[in-house]
């Protein structure tokens, strides 16, 4: 008896949570999709086959280039969990390895600016050096090989210029008294001399201020970049941002036409919604979702919040990637890529030699 | 930096007072996050004899993750290496398809059909 009514419950209950779902490309579903949490799990929803399957991962999954520069990125990956694309997220901020200055010798310092800021100043120079060239420096080493160690000198005196007439400039009455990335003068570690040529490791860009002088003072000191993650310093993040959204989707649920159609239109960013042929004709479409900020404020008009229904399609990344300048940002997509699945290999190892 | 240097082994299998259940075990990632964390129980939920799958960050300063598996009667252990595996594929398969997508819109033969003219 308990048993028929719990077969009963279980296939009313199954039926009522096969209705809420929908694919997600079909769009959110209120109950269902609200959360960010994916449900599409085996034995959730009767009657699917919710297996992992690569086969058909490899079929549905796609990664469209939208647009691609020396250190922007912006493209799309489609046809994957929250919960891996969250996870080349994360790698990229903070576990592609570069190159950064992290130790500081000082031998002179009379500037106004105090060693420690400095130092610390110092650190956040993006240094323009290809990390899978380098190793990890043990943290017991305080000398460095070729192999872990970028060594560079900064060696700056400010002092009058005594050509300057009648100016208050300080460029014109100083010499040297900005200091900046282009003083940094690379020191080749034993035999890098032979490995890179000059200019091949560099800060990444040559105008970085890093303290300003008058005539007298001076900073003369010495520094070593070494291999590290984002997660022990932001200083290694090889990004400036690293983020994605989610396509929005814009259901119009009923025809909209004449002047209301011109006010959803007004409703949205500019090329989202189009209005289509003259007079009491004109009907609204949606143009271009992809422009579209998701703001709410078609919703805010009582005629219109019937009529549109505002989602997102929760396999349908769009990452945007920009690098700091070390490393072109679609390497860094591929480094990141690489890193989860050198992860999947060190656990695959440790569980195969465990048993 | 830091788990280069350290000899610990960075898999552990939680043990468990009383008899061997090779159905439930917990096992703990050493110097590992959300990052696999999550990813990794999303896809060994997906297989289906899987019963519970979770895991957990004790302290937030414990560079650790408590991952929990209990199925509905295969090894605990096989269905781990099932999901790492998958993973694994799954993220050799983004790999391949953005190295593509790189190199076709480097050669200029790129097609889409989104729409995003720079207005």
């Amino acid at each position: 008896m308990t048993k028929g009514v719990n077969l009963l419950r279980q296939w009313i209950f199954g039926n009522f949570l096969r209705r809420l779902r929908k694919s997600p490309k079909q769009g959110a579903l209120d109950l269902v999709n609200r959360t960010v949490h994916s449900t599409d799990f085996p034995g959730e929803y009767e009657g699917y086959d919710d297996a992992w399957d690569q086969q058909k991962f490899e079929k549905d999954f796609r990664i469209d280039m939208i647009k691609m520069s020396h250190d922007e990125l912006e493209f799309d990956m489609v046809g994957i969990d929250a919960a891996i694309a969250n996870a080349f997220r994360r790698i990229l901020l903070a576990e592609v390895p570069t190159m950064a200055i992290e130790k500081v010798f000082i031998y002179n310092n009379t500037s106004i600016i105090q060693d420690e800021v400095l130092a610390h100043r110092l650190g956040l120079i993006p240094i323009k050096a290809d990390p899978r060239l380098f190793e990890f420096r043990s943290e017991d080493d305080t000398e460095g090989t070729a192999e872990d160690t970028i060594e560079f000198q900064l060696k700056v005196k400010c002092t009058k210029n005594t050509h300057a007439k009648d100016t208050t400039d300080p460029d014109d009455l100083y010499k040297d008294h900005k200091v900046t990335t282009k003083h940094l003068k690379w020191i080749p570690v034993g035999s890098q001399g032979e490995i890179f040529k000059d200019g091949d490791l560099r800060p990444v860009h040559d105008d970085i201020l890093i303290a300003k002088l008058r005539p007298g003072q001076e900073i003369d000191l010495r520094v070593h970049c070494v291999k590290g993650f984002g997660k022990d310093h932001a200083k290694f993040s090889p990004v400036a941002t690293a983020s994605y959204r989610l396509l929005p989707e814009i259901t119009l649920l009923k025809p909209i036409k004449g002047e209301l159609a011109k006010k959803l239109k007004k409703c949205f960013s500019p090329g989202v919604i189009e209005v289509d042929g003259k007079g009491s004709n004109k009907t609204a479409r949606v143009a271009n979702a992809r422009k579209d900020t998701c703001s709410r404020e078609v919703l805010r008009h009582d005629d219109l919040k019937d009529l549109v229904k505002l989602s997102r399609i929760r396999n349908h990344f769009i990452f945007s990637v920009e690098s700091t300048g070390i490393l072109p940002p679609d390497i860094l997509v591929e480094e990141a890529i690489k890193v989860l699945m050198s992860k999947c290999r060190t656990f695959m190892n440790e569980l195969s030699q465990a048993t | 930096m830091t788990d280069k240097t350290e000899p610990k082994p960075k898999l552990e299998v939680v043990e468990t007072p009383g008899e061997d259940d090779e159905t439930c075990k917990t096992f703990v990632f050493h110097n590992e996050d959300h990052t696999l964390g999550n990813s990794l129980r999303y896809i060994v939920m997906k297989n289906p004899e899987v019963q519970f799958c979770g895991y957990s960050i004790p302290h937030p300063s414990e560079n650790k993750i408590n991952f929990r598996i209990q199925t509905h009667g295969t090894s605990a252990t096989d269905v781990l290496m099932k999901g790492l595996q998958d993973l694994n594929k799954a993220s050799e398969t983004v790999l391949q398809k953005f190295q593509k997508s790189v190199l076709d819109y480097k050669q200029g033969n790129y097609s889409s059909d989104v729409k995003m003219d720079d207005s």
